[in-house]
């Protein structure tokens, strides 16, 4: 797989300007510091990991990024426009998406309906045109259809299309997840452990997937993975976190060489 | 009356533009082709081909699933005198080295980025293959590989040059004629090279309507199109018929969702090798372990009596007023559902070939009222030579020669065949040609059988697998392996067998189980098991695949020739025995010798009178990497039975 990657980058896959930036981030509940003056930053069109060990504070992280969680202090920079605070609806309407670690589908709605509900920042048609399918709403419907059906081909889930999602495996509730993101035509792209509780075979169609989203549709990138062989392989930098702290940046041969990250990993003393 | 393919598909777009020629399922939308569209299509491609440099007589590779386009394709190279050479998409890169340089291939059109990997690769080895073209371009942005296009840009170039040469293609089929070289299929082969089997129009188009006349099959009929393209039957089915008739062909949306897209299509002609009626049946039979107890008891009080009466009302056989009634309610209850369900609900005609089929699976289908009946062919006699007549089917026969069809037995044994839909000769091999076609225009089958009192041709093995058993009790008698596997396997716990016994003693078998049906027998039964490996080596399953062995003995000393074949000893193999490393063909037909080389310590401790043996295999992923598989397997007795003597 790594060589295929270096062929795609090697054949022009443009890594572009800044388009996120994290700057000096500290969180805190209470007196616990979950992340400590953090600051690094996401390139346009780049697969961007977030490693740590357990409790590290990278879901924070992500949350921060995500709008859910106010860091204390800090500011976050997208597309040049510096935020302090932010709440999940801006930062949806900016054109960023997430993937959830622990799953918020609606396990009894098929496939179709749990990507279309990703749309819903397209939909122009009131709630009560909606109810009764009443004039646009329904050529509206057909439209967004159209954009769910792309997704559930790109995504390979098409025997699954009307299939209640609490019935389906594990892995491909996950794949779900991404498509609901997905759905929303994002810029950015944030994944909260993809491949979490996935066997080998899930993980590597995931991998494919995740490549493939940054390849044809160009979104940028932000994950968060606790399997190192995977992150290794498909990011293009990686920051890692240990309790609260930025501890590493750059390459994954970088990282992976950065004392600091390996006694981090394996608990070895220097 | 000589026509060619293009010139058939030209006539059907005259007579009936707007009728649907073809449908695809995309986006979740059945989308149709008219033949005026697809006609269209076939115009701007023949003239990108054209224009690319592909001449008559030049040969292209085909690659992919079954996709609109592609068929476009081949069509279009068929207009320029072109022979399109469909290639198995589930084929590894090396595969396809053969192909494309016996030919000396510089064309390929294929599905999607996985095929074009394949190509790409083998660029070193094929030099000459300088163009090619994908269907789907995803993942395929950043490749910058010369010469490598897509569709739509062939299209594309291909109305450009239409404008400038408005006469240019229907020129170009009106040069083409019947005796022209329509096609070529590689055969899987089961030693050595594949060969290419050469196919003219005449020969293709003959077969089809000579099938087509048999069943009385309509421009009404609609078809899933879902096996290998690269297969013959797929293509008489798919294509040559297809466009004989000018029936409707549907292809699913992805090989996952052909069971869901069977349901929504209800295909009224329908062709499958055995393999996926047992799947069917298998998924049905699962199912229903799982239904309520009133559905459960419905069923089985249904299903006797369909096995009772069902097959003599498929034959036109008279049957009581009171189970005429109860068939009648079965109808209403369990038979019109479970076809509808099994997406056969509207199938007029439906055939297995390619393998023999059991007779509990044949008659379970005919049974519930869905015509399924038999045929006999190959790709060197473009498939039609037997067909099973409706009322006449039978799980041992595989019918009657149909029209242009002669049939006589050599004194081997071996049938040989005459008939307007032999091959052409094999590509580049005159030997191999001389062997099977003699002067005459015989064929040479290389199938062992003969012809049964009511006409029918019955089938006994492979000629060249017929063996002798030597030495011991039944020494001198008759050793038909396949014969013993196809007994084998029409256990639904027992995928493959491979059946040992030429010039020994007694007879031996390996055994492959079906991971589905057996791993659903041992979780009904709570017994653990870690994977594939491991559920093979479980003492229980090796005591369940014994009485299954052991039934078939009991059914062999029925058999007066083939009571020697019997099986003594066997075991169960560690791993599937599997296309992508060599030990099967593509179509699923097991390698004999690379098998008895490959697992040679195996074989020796099968006669070596060994309790067990451990093995080590290596073993290709579909990705193309390798890995290791290691077990010690078990060998176990079995017992046989005296064969039973005819009473005086």
């Amino acid at each position: 797989m790594s060589e295929q990657r270096s062929d795609q980058k090697a054949s022009g896959k443009k890594i572009g300007e800044v388009i996120l930036d994290v700057q000096n981030i500290s969180l805190r509940f209470g007196g616990v510091k979950a992340l400590t003056d953090i600051s690094f930053n996401v390139r346009e069109h780049e697969i961007r990991a977030i490693i740590g060990p357990n409790g590290a504070g990278k879901s924070s992280m992500l949350n921060c990024i995500n709008g859910v969680y106010q860091p204390q202090e800090g500011a976050i920079a997208f597309k040049g426009q510096t935020f302090h605070h932010m709440n999940s609806r801006q930062v949806a309407e900016m054109g960023v998406a997430r993937t959830f670690q622990n799953l918020a589908l609606f396990k009894g709605m098929s496939v179709v309906d749990n990507i279309m509900t990703g749309r819903n920042l397209k939909m122009k048609s009131n709630i009560f045109q909606q109810a009764l399918r009443f004039g646009a709403a329904q050529r509206e419907e057909s439209e967004q259809r159209l954009v769910v059906e792309r997704i559930i081909d790109f995504l390979e889930i098409q025997p699954y299309r009307k299939t209640a999602v609490g019935k389906m495996p594990y892995g491909l509730q996950k794949r779900v997840d991404l498509g609901r993101a997905l759905a929303m035509e994002p810029t950015v792209l944030l994944l909260d452990e993809p491949m979490a509780g996935m066997n080998v075979e899930e993980k590597q169609d995931m991998s494919r997937f995740i490549l493939d989203v940054n390849d044809e549709f160009g979104t940028t990138i932000v994950l968060i993975e606790h399997d190192m062989g995977v992150v290794m392989d498909i990011s293009d930098r990686v920051v890692v976190l240990d309790y609260g702290k930025k501890i590493g940046d750059g390459t994954p041969d970088e990282v992976r060489n950065n004392e600091d990250v390996i006694s981090a990993y394996l608990g070895t003393t220097h | 009356m000589s026509t060619t393919f293009p010139r058939l598909l030209l006539a059907h777009a005259a007579q009936r533009p707007n009728a649907p020629a073809l449908r695809e399922k995309e986006y979740g939308i059945w989308q149709a082709l008219s033949w005026s569209q697809l006609a269209d299509l076939v115009r701007a491609l023949a003239h990108g081909l054209a224009q690319a440099g592909l001449q008559r007589g030049q040969h292209i590779v085909v690659v992919g699933d079954n996709r609109p386009r592609l068929s476009a394709v081949m069509l279009a190279a068929q207009s320029l005198g072109a022979i399109p050479v469909p290639l198995y998409q589930d084929a590894v890169a090396a595969e396809f080295r053969f192909p494309i340089n016996n030919a000396d291939i510089a064309f390929a059109v294929v599905e999607d980025q996985e095929q074009v990997d394949k190509m790409l690769e083998l660029r070193e080895h094929c030099p000459q293959l300088s163009r090619i073209w994908f269907d789907d371009p995803r993942g395929l942005r950043h490749y910058n590989e010369p010469g490598l296009s897509s569709l739509d840009d062939l299209i594309a170039s291909g109305r450009e040059h239409l404008a400038q040469q408005p006469g240019f293609f229907d020129a170009e089929v009106q040069k083409g004629e019947g005796p022209d070289v329509a096609a070529m299929f590689f055969t899987s082969g089961t030693t050595g090279n594949p060969k290419g089997v050469v196919h003219t129009h005449n020969s293709l188009i003959d077969r089809a309507q000579a099938g087509a006349r048999f069943d009385k099959l309509t421009s009404d009929e609609e078809v899933l199109a879902y096996l290998p393209p690269a297969w013959i039957g797929q293509n008489i089915f798919s294509y040559a018929q297809w466009i004989a008739c000018g029936y409707i062909v549907n292809c699913p949306e992805s090989a996952s969702t052909v069971t869901i897209d069977l349901k929504e299509i209800g295909p009224t002609y329908y062709f499958a090798p055995p393999r996926i009626f047992e799947g069917l049946l298998t998924t049905v039979m699962i199912r229903m372990e799982d239904a309520g107890m009133i559905k459960k008891w419905l069923f089985h009080h249904f299903m006797n009596l369909a096995r009772r009466v069902g097959p003599a009302k498929m034959d036109g056989k008279p049957v009581s007023g009171l189970d005429r009634l109860h068939y009648a309610l079965g109808q209403l209850c369990i038979y019109g559902p479970l076809r509808n369900s099994l997406g056969l609900s509207r199938v007029r005609v439906a055939y297995t070939a390619g393998e023999a089929i059991g007779p509990d699976l044949f008659s379970f289908y005919r049974s519930i009222g869905i015509n399924l009946k038999q045929l006999y062919g190959s790709t060197e006699t473009a498939v039609f030579v037997c067909l099973q007549p409706d009322h006449e089917a039978r799980a041992d026969t595989v019918g009657v020669p149909i029209d242009g069809v002669e049939i006589k037995l050599a004194p081997s044994g071996e049938i040989l065949v005459k008939s307007p839909g032999l091959l052409k000769e094999y590509y580049k091999n005159p030997e191999a040609t001389a062997e099977v076609l003699t002067a005459e225009g015989w064929y040479h089958t290389g199938d062992a059988g003969f012809i049964d009192a009511s006409g029918h041709l019955k089938i006994i093995d492979r000629a060249k697998d017929v063996g002798r058993i030597m030495g011991g009790a039944n020494d001198g008698a008759m050793f038909a392996p396949k014969y013993v596997e196809n007994k084998l396997k029409f256990f639904p716990f027992i995928k493959e067998a491979v059946a040992f016994g030429d010039k020994r003693e007694r007879v031996c078998a390996f055994v492959n189980i079906d991971m589905e049906a057996v791993g659903n027998w041992a979780e009904k039964r709570n017994l653990p098991y870690a994977g594939y490996t491991d559920l093979a080596q479980k003492p229980e399953v090796y005591e369940m695949i014994r009485e299954c062995i052991e039934k078939v003995n009991a059914d062999l000393a029925q058999d007066e020739l083939l009571a020697g074949s019997q099986i003594s000893r066997f075991l169960v193999l560690h791993k599937e025995l599997d296309a992508d490393d060599g030990e099967m063909t593509r179509t699923r037909k097991v390698k004999r010798g690379f098998i008895n080389e490959r697992y040679q310590v195996l074989v020796d401790a099968l006669y070596g009178g060994k309790s067990s043996q451990y093995i080590e295999t290596q073993v290709k992923f579909e990705d193309g990497r390798t890995g290791m598989v290691a077990a010690d397997l078990k060998i176990v007795d079995t017992k046989t039975f005296a064969p039973a003597r005819r009473a005086a």
